[in-house]
């Protein structure tokens, strides 16, 4: 049987134009060997969902750097949910204080990765952490 | 079947991991097709084509929020490449259509060409079987960034547009052999640009060279101007929109949407014998480790390729007598 190839979305939510990070990683996700859909600038959380239900997403990666995380993460996380993304992981990034981790874990972020880690770090954690979320 | 009620009943999580098992090759994806191919063949499939960059994207999201407009359900299918060295693929098509995610009648799907060198990927055609059992409307089709040769999506497309972009060169000379022959309808995007006007009279002149259309149908020129003045932009798309109605229309009048589909229906018997017969005697032939010792064969020059294709297919192909 083939190999699953691992589905990943990079999205950027909200009013946030600074995008370089977000592509380097799309790049880098290519550079994988994934399947990287990238969304473009100021998504809603409910263009991220839908879009993420469309595209038979594992994993979403959302990047935002304007300092309203503590609402967009959440907010993904619970349109995703709600379109029937039960399966799907999130994780997220950019500009994150380390006193409102606890805060996004709580809300179902899987991961979460600041200025410092490097893209090889990010790669083997998903690696080793997400799976393709195909049964069989 | 419950995925085929699912994906009949225009299920798009259903249909999205249909898509995928298809990508993926898993057997039972396979049977399901079994299970909608009498169901499909409804939907008018568009395909766009044309060089990278050159606004393929931002003109199917246009002619979407048109065809919306007009009650229509349409589903989108992006094809962008796969890394030749990773196997990874950046898919950014979809950037351009983001503002129709909230719309349920529309579905938007991204496929990787994985390896695939006509400009599609190989699970594109049963892709588009899957949004037509859905019950769309229209099925869109968007091709990798092509040059000269990538002209697959004739084989599925009742409806080609060619979309060509000014200042390119004498890019009419590199290509008039290969993508400019396909065409039902031309656009010049980005029409506002220094030579527009050079590209329209090459088209024109091209196209005076052929005797005879199929059907009676030259392919129209289409200019679309600056995206900025939205207002003129949307125009453009909305005769787009109509020509490639008139197209459609003119194929069923002329009676020739049989040889379209009749074109895609041989390639996909091609495609399904060739997986049904060779990619059983592939597998055995790794597995056993065979491949390797012919392999080694062939560089110690012992043997040729056509020597050992004869001696395998004498081994598992049995002609009945006649």
């Amino acid at each position: 049987m083939a190999k699953r190839k691992l589905r990943i979305m990079v999205a950027k939510p909200g009013l946030d134009g600074h995008d370089r990070g977000a592509r380097v990683l799309a790049r880098c996700f290519r550079d994988a060997g994934y399947e990287t859909i990238y969304t473009g600038c100021h998504q809603t959380p409910e263009q991220i969902a839908a879009a993420a239900i469309q595209e038979d997403i594992d994993c979403v990666g959302l990047s935002c750097m304007s300092g309203a995380h503590k609402y967009l993460f959440p907010e993904c996380v619970r349109q995703i949910r709600a379109l029937g993304g039960d399966d799907i992981q999130i994780i997220g990034g950019g500009i994150i204080p380390k006193q409102d981790y606890q805060l996004l874990y709580d809300a179902g972020l899987k991961g979460i990765f600041t200025p410092g880690i490097t893209l090889d770090d990010i790669v083997a954690w998903i690696n080793e952490n997400i799976v393709p979320n195909v049964k069989e | 079947m419950e995925i085929t009620k699912k994906v009949r009943g225009g299920d798009v999580r259903a249909a999205t991991r249909l898509i995928r098992n298809l990508e993926d090759r898993i057997p039972h994806a396979k049977d399901t097709i079994k299970h909608i191919f009498s169901h499909t063949g409804k939907a008018h499939v568009i395909g766009f084509t044309g060089s990278p960059g050159a606004g393929k994207s931002t003109m199917i999201d246009s002619v979407v929020a048109e065809l919306r407009k007009r009650g229509k359900t349409v589903g989108v299918l992006l094809v962008d490449p796969t890394s030749p060295f990773t196997g990874g693929a950046i898919l950014g098509d979809r950037i351009r259509m983001q503002r129709h995610a909230l719309d349920p009648g529309v579905f938007v799907r991204s496929l990787a060409t994985r390896g695939a060198l006509g400009g599609l990927s190989k699970a594109v055609g049963d892709a588009i079987h899957v949004m037509d059992a859905m019950g769309k409307d229209y099925v869109i089709v968007e091709t990798v960034g092509t040059g000269q040769q990538e002209v697959d999506i004739i084989n599925h497309a009742h409806t080609v547009v060619v979309v060509l972009v000014p200042g390119m060169g004498d890019e009419i000379q590199a290509i008039k052999a290969g993508i400019l022959e396909i065409a039902d309808v031309f656009v010049i995007n980005k029409a506002d640009r220094d030579g527009a006007g050079k590209l329209y009279r090459e088209l024109v002149y091209m196209l005076s060279m052929v005797d005879e259309f199929p059907g009676g149908w030259k392919p129209p020129i289409i200019r679309a101007e600056n995206i900025f003045d939205a207002d003129s932009f949307q125009r453009s798309l909305d005769e787009l929109t109509n020509t490639i109605g008139q197209h459609y229309q003119n194929l069923i009048d002329k009676g020739l949407l049989g040889d379209r589909i009749r074109r895609k229906a041989v390639l996909e018997l091609n495609e399904a014998l060739l997986a049904a017969i060779l990619d059983p005697v592939l597998t055995k032939l790794v597995e056993s480790g065979e491949m390797k010792e012919m392999t080694e064969k062939l560089l110690k020059k012992e043997t040729d390729p056509y020597t050992l294709a004869e001696m395998i297919a004498s081994r598992y192909l049995v002609m009945p007598a006649e």
